[in-house]
């Protein structure tokens, strides 16, 4: 009998609320009390958010240039941006697919780390395969920086003037702190090789450079080779076929006034149906000139009180059956 | 000549197809007899395991790679590895890893439990006789032609062959509980030639061998013979059966020890043979996620076609196809254009293989397991009188349970108890006769029986209750009736005392000791449905005693008033009440020397002896319903459930039943077809005609019910080629039976009751069929039902061991249907649309990408987020949500059966639910990849100036992605207990902390390196966070209004209840 008593207890399923299933719960329900309240304030939150990014994207200003097919360029501009805070010098290219899979993986890290064993040529491994075709040249030498998106790298150049009294007066452009800090800081080094161009020794530029690496920046070694910025804001690729990228910084703003656009145009787009363009942008806490999210934002808060008045209807005629 | 003889002897030997040589203790037999073969034989190893330690890799491989999923996925991880793809083999292969792995796991487990079990019983003890000793040795070591001594209350280590036992009549006792279920005790004979070796010594000493057909599963199946030699003389013969065959896994009883010899042993064993895998049986919620899956691979394809299409329509013009900036390599200008065609093809199925889930099956696969869990840990299922809870035999049927909408159920252990209690008897008789019958009357019923006398506390673990004052014995019986009548008996003080040296002792009202020397036993059968014994008493006379059904009794019956007895037989069958009848002749020894002439000579029924019988008594005992069947029927009826009664017995009984159960209520309209072997065929086709006829007519005022017995059954089943003209029986036997709402199905055979179970499976709607029952007569119908319930109950455990769920009582039914069934249902169904949901989520956004990058099968997410995102950002979650989901308490499902009805028909899984949740998923995807485009156009989101690039955007489009998914998950949870909350929101952080140390850290990997800081910059714009919670807001917008809306203009009487 003792045996069977115990055989008994053995067997009784544990007593807990996890195996019973009664662990205390919180059961909410989507009533009209509830929900009705929360899109009001859901409604009325977007729509002050909503107002709020509307309204400093009003007071944001974009300039925006389109170029066109020629070949040397003396634009004359005129600017109503108001005198004070950083003003961003942007270019920008369309039909321009930089997201392109191929395009995007061809180019070699460990290169562009800095790591001077993959400045030689070994046979389909240094370079990265991913580089081809720009790999090496006919004479098995390789291309550093390898592959297509180094090799395509934006390269017209841009002087800003502004005409004072008929007097041309060179804008002063920042080209610093346009990449990101950790591109440049971290991820993307120079071979710790002084001069710089030793380092580049049994190299050749890439196809389409007009100047090795190495002279990017001939004036500044903080700015030349693999760290300097305008390669590494083109190495970040584009999520878009219509881009913008950072060109300068132009720190004490553009007070309204006469300007010159000098253009130095050497980079083809007429081929692939592309155009360009330069835009001028001062940016606040939310950054550029974008209307969609402040739009959005009303949109949705005013649909949010549309729908809590509809289901206050509804409810009504249904007579709130939860009240019941 | 000497062979012809032999041959004589053995009838039937001709009929062996095979036959087997065992020479006991490995003798060769005196040269001369015959050739000595020595035969080999597996040993005694048990082998259920699956695995062994060296073919568990591949084996186990193979075994899941044949599954279609898992197979598909390999294919896209080897089309990966082979070809230039646009995600690395790591994102499929990683995941199918982590599948196989988890699964291979369990499986592992599993078979490492089987070879366990298989071990300790391999390695237990067992006495072999050894050159006249007794030897200990294991199991395994056992070798056919061994001796083995067996004692009381072990286990017989194989198939034995019963040499000599320690009785001196050379019987033995045996239960075999464990094969068939039966605990009643067996008795087992052993050859006159050897039953008096008692020691080893004579033991070994025996010369013989044995011959005996190849092993074969059936149980009660054995033919052999066994030579003896004996010292210069001419061998016996002597034939064997199965009487004399001891299967493993039986256990001795009563018994001190027995001589056997081993004639099958290992995999060979009836045991072994009869282990089987059972049937797979797969639910309804499996095919419609296959047939889901079916519709995801279409969409996958034809989004692959659609993209190459396209791809090939963009790159019309050069310029597009080659921009200067973007050169191919002159391998690739020389591909062929086919090659070429399928390469892109390819990869773009590899960019959107995605999109079939791949976790799915593992998660709803864990979910079942784990989740059938509750169902034994259930403490409300858990039944103190039998001291065990409800047994999950198969968790792949769990959401099965809430889509049952007929039920199956046997009557006899299931809806009653089963328990049987002696209430009256009644007698007609004349006067002066009075005392004299009595007496006889008393002494059958004491005589008439097989039970067993146990001196013993308890009997298999099962209390059989304690008489007072008296040294405590029990009665144990394969039929519960018998029982019932002895211990009547002897509470009207006819005490049947023991079975001693084949007299049979009885304690009458005088306190005397009367001894009957049982002389022959003719057992029961379903078939003659009575049994006989004939005893002779001290005083001489030879006394026949008969005791079964009226139906089989009464038209033997030659004296007596027949009618009254007959009457009142039938008035208490209406009661409810389970009715025998017992009949005499007293037999002159002329008639018993005949009588036992027949019987040895062709081991015949006596059914020509019985026929004369002199007198009819009834017997009335009570069967009680089970607790609360009748609530529960009442349950299962306001679920939607049809419940059919499926009973042996006969209608009286049955009907009575029904009633006291609630299936019938007094205002249904009964029809009944019974006894339809007397008529014509197409007597029954009209009769079905008019049932039909009349059922249509009144469908909405009256309920039916209907009483088919199973002889009128098998003619409406059987495929009669006359009743051409007449259409098909079938068809009108299952329109009516779906206008009932109640059918009672008597005087069936098991084979039938699987019948009927099939017939309405078939039917056009393809119902889900539930059967119930606890005998090993319910068997067949257990297993071809969709799911199968045993009830653990006194006609032992076949039932409940071939079932896909065993309930210790029919009232737990209730909980299991109404509350786990339902359940299961919503959260596996929630678990399937979701994961299809949130896999459109993901790689939609994927697929718009690709119109605006060229479809260059550029991937949007890095390869971490499309590896990890199903096995665990959101994988967690909706696990959890599959296992504690409770969209209504417990206590409301209970009171509320019509809630049942609210899923039936798998109405989750319906494919307009199913377009709902793409829908959604599609409106979803497009809300994400839009929004982050327009945020995107043409503008900085940074006070710094600076701009973001493509994984940024993939990053934001993940963020959101992964947040949408978990939430509307959230918002679907209705029960939020504290695992919930930390899971949900557990995933979501883990998914932030993750993305902070994949783009923090710089991982050796170069490759990796273009994560860099991609999330801190995103998470350090204004701008981004804004839009994040914009887009969050909106994706889930739809389906809380939906939410809300529905609550209100269509209430469901599931929202009506939360």
């Amino acid at each position: 009998m003792q045996k069977k008593e115990n055989q008994e207890v053995e067997n009784r399923p544990d007593n807990t609320a996890f195996t019973q299933q009664r662990l205390p719960a919180w059961q909410p329900i989507l009533s009209a009390g509830i929900v009705i309240p929360l899109f009001v304030l859901v409604g009325l939150a977007f729509i002050g958010i909503g107002v709020a990014l509307f309204v400093t994207s009003r007071n944001l200003h974009v300039l925006e240039v389109w170029k066109n097919n020629l070949l040397w360029l003396n634009m004359a501009l005129y600017v109503f941006f108001s005198p004070q805070g950083p003003v961003f010098f942007y270019y920008g290219l369309t039909n321009y697919f930089q997201n392109q899979r191929a395009y995007g993986v061809s180019k070699d890290y460990n290169q562009l780390s800095g790591d001077l064993d993959y400045f030689t040529f070994f046979f389909s491994i240094v370079p990265d395969s991913t580089c081809k075709p720009y790999r090496y040249d006919v004479n098995n030498k390789p291309i550093v920086p390898c592959g297509s998106l180094a090799n395509s790298m934006f390269n017209d150049t841009f002087n800003l003037y502004q005409m004072k009294n008929g007097v041309k007066e060179e804008v002063p452009l920042d080209g610093k702190g346009i990449s990101w800090w950790t591109d440049y800081n971290i991820k993307y080094r120079n071979p710790s090789v002084n001069p710089l161009r030793n380092a580049f020794n049994g190299t050749v530029k890439p196809l389409y450079w007009s100047k090795p690496a190495y002279e990017l920046d001939p004036t500044d070694t903080a700015n030349n080779g693999f760290i300097n910025q305008d390669f590494l804001v083109w190495m970040r690729r584009s999520a878009l076929p219509n881009f913008r990228k950072l060109y300068r910084r132009i720190t004490d703003g553009l007070p309204a006034g006469n300007y010159s656009l000098e253009i130095s145009y050497n980079y083809p787009v007429i081929a692939f149906d592309g155009k360009k363009k330069v835009a001028f942008s001062n940016v606040s806490w939310m950054g550029g000139k974008n209307e969609f999210l402040g739009i959005a934002y009303l949109v949705i808060g005013s649909l949010c009180l549309v729908m809590s008045v509809v289901m206050l209807i509804i409810y009504a005629k249904f007579k709130f059956p939860e009240e019941d | 000549l000497y062979r012809r003889t032999q041959k004589m002897f053995c009838v039937g030997e001709e009929s062996w197809v095979d036959s087997r040589t065992v020479y006991i203790g490995h003798k060769e037999p005196p040269p001369g007899a015959e050739a000595y073969i020595p035969q080999r034989y597996p040993d005694n190893r048990i082998v259920s395991s699956k695995y062994t330690f060296w073919n568990f890799i591949p084996k186990n491989l193979f075994e899941q790679f044949r599954r279609i999923a898992n197979f598909y996925f390999l294919v896209i991880f080897l089309v990966q590895l082979i070809i230039d793809t646009p995600t690395s083999p790591v994102t499929s292969g990683l995941p199918l890893f982590f599948v196989i792995t988890v699964t291979a796991i369990k499986q592992g487990y599993e078979d490492w439990l089987r070879h366990k079990a298989d071990c300790s019983i391999n390695e237990c003890p067992v006495d072999v006789v050894q050159q006249g000793k007794v030897v200990r040795t294991q199991s395994h070591k056992l070798r056919v032609g061994d001796v083995v001594m067996v004692r009381e209350d072990e286990t017989f280590p194989c198939d034995l062959i019963l040499l000599s036992s320690s009785r001196h009549d050379g019987t033995c006792y045996v239960t075999t509980t464990s094969l068939d279920g039966e605990s009643s005790h067996k008795t087992y004979y052993a050859v006159p030639d050897t039953m008096a070796f008692t020691t080893e010594q004579e033991v070994d000493s025996l010369h013989a061998t044995i011959e005996c057909e190849q092993p074969q599963p059936d149980l009660y199946k054995f033919v052999g013979r066994i030579n003896i030699y004996k010292d210069k003389e001419e061998p016996v013969a002597r034939p064997l059966g199965a009487e004399n065959l001891l299967l493993r896994g039986a256990t001795l009883k009563n018994t001190q020890h027995i001589y056997a010899v081993a004639i099958y042993t290992g995999m060979e064993t009836k045991m072994a043979l009869n282990y089987q895998s059972k049937s797979q049986k797969r639910s309804a919620v499996e095919k419609s996620m296959n047939a889901f899956l079916i519709v995801y691979l279409c969409i996958l394809i034809s989004k692959a076609v659609i993209n190459t299409v396209l791809k090939y329509a963009w790159q019309w013009s050069p310029d597009r196809d080659e921009p200067w900036y973007n050169h191919r390599t002159e391998h690739e200008r020389q591909r062929h254009v086919v090659c070429l065609f399928i390469h892109r093809f390819l990869a773009f199925m590899v960019l959107f293989n995605y999109i079939i889930p791949v976790s799915m099956y593992v998660t709803v696969e864990m979910q079942k397991f784990l989740g059938s869990y509750f169902i034994t840990w259930d403490e409300d299922m858990f039944d103190e009188e039998l001291g065990e809870g409800a047994q999950v035999n198969t968790s792949d049927l769990n959401e099965e349970l809430g889509q049952v909408e007929y039920v199956f159920t046997d009557k006899t252990g299931t809806l009653t108890e089963n328990n049987m209690e002696f209430i009256e008897c009644y007698r007609k008789e004349r006067s002066a006769q009075l005392k004299e019958h009595e007496d006889l009357f008393f002494r059958a019923l004491c005589l008439c029986h097989t039970v067993q006398v146990k001196e013993e506390e308890t009997v298999d673990g099962i209390k059989r209750g304690i008489h007072q004052g008296r040294p405590t014995s029990f009665y144990i019986s394969s039929s519960p009736d018998e029982v019932a009548l002895v211990e009547g008996m002897k509470k009207l003080g006819y005490t049947y005392l023991r079975l001693r040296d084949n007299h049979m002792e009885i304690l009458n009202k005088d306190d005397e000791i009367e001894r009957f020397e049982l002389l022959h036993v003719l057992n029961f059968d379903s078939v003659r449905r009575r049994m006989s014994v004939i005893v002779r008493s001290s005083s001489g006379e030879c006394l026949l005693f008969c005791k079964g059904a009226d139906s089989s009794i009464f038209p033997r019956v030659v004296s007596g008033k027949v009618e009254q007895v007959k009457a009142r037989v039938e008035q208490n069958a209406v009661e409810g009440l389970r009715t025998l009848c017992v009949a005499y002749k007293s037999l002159t020894e002329a008639d018993y020397q005949e009588a036992c002439f027949h019987l040895t000579e062709a081991k015949l029924a006596l059914q020509d002896r019985e026929q004369r019988l002199a007198q009819a008594y009834d017997i009335i005992e009570r069967d009680w319903l089970q607790e609360k069947a009748a609530d529960t029927i009442e349950s299962l009826h306001k679920a939607g459930m049809k419940v059919w009664v499926l009973t042996g017995d006969k209608m009286e009984t049955a009907a009575a039943t029904c009633y006291a159960s609630k299936l019938f209520r007094r205002t249904l309209y009964l029809w009944v077809c019974y006894s339809a072997n007397t008529r014509p065929h197409n007597h029954i086709y009209t009769l079905l005609h008019l049932v039909l006829h009349r059922c249509s007519l009144s469908v909405d005022c009256l309920d039916f019910g209907l009483i088919i017995d199973g002889a009128t059954l098998s003619a409406v089943l059987k495929p009669n080629p006359e009743s051409a003209g007449h259409g098909n029986y079938r068809e009108i036997f299952l329109e009516i039976c779906r206008n009932c709402s109640a059918v009672l199905c008597c005087r069936m055979a098991p084979l039938q009751k699987a019948q009927i179970v099939k017939l309405i499976k078939a039917s056009k709607e393809h119902p889900i069929t539930l059967a119930i029952g606890d005998g090993a007569n319910d068997v067949s119908m257990i297993q071809e039902a969709h799911v199968g319930i045993g009830v653990m109950g006194k006609e032992g455990r076949q039932a409940a061991r071939n079932s896909d769920y065993a309930i210790p009582k029919f009232k737990h039914l209730k909980k299991i249907l109404l509350v786990h069934g339902h359940y299961y249902y919503i959260r596996i169904a929630e678990l399937v649309q979701y994961f299809f949901y949130k896999n459109v989520c993901f790689i939609f956004p994927q697929f718009l990408y690709q119109f605006f990058c060229g479809f260059s099968q550029q991937p949007l997410y890095d390869t971490a987020y499309l590896t990890l995102y199903n096995i665990s950002f959101t994988s967690l979650p909706i696990l959890l949500y599959s296992l504690v989901e409770q969209h209504v308490s417990v206590e409301t499902l209970k009171r509320e059966p019509s809630l049942y009805r609210d899923i039936a028909k798998n109405s989750l899984l319906r494919w307009p639910v199913f377009l709902y949740w793409t829908c959604l998923g599609v409106f979803d995807a497009v809300i994400f990849f839009f929004g982050a485009y327009f945020l995107f156009d043409n503008t900085t989101f940074t006070s710094n100036g600076q701009m973001f690039g493509n994984w940024t955007f993939g990053t934001l489009v993940f963020t959101v992605l992964v947040f949408t998914v978990t939430l509307k998950l959230a918002l679907d949870t209705h029960h939020w207990t504290w695992i919930n909350h930390f899971v949900i929101w557990g995933s979501l952080l883990f998914y932030v902390i993750f993305s902070l140390l994949w783009g923090g850290i710089i991982w050796y990997n170069f490759c990796l390196l273009q994560m860099y800081y991609v999330f801190m910059q995103m998470l350090s714009s204004g701008p981004a966070w804004l839009s994040i919670i914009l887009l969050i807001t909106v994706s889930l917008l739809p389906d809380v209004i939906k939410k809300v809306l529905c609550r209100a203009i269509c209430p469901t009487r599931l929202s009506a209840h939360r």
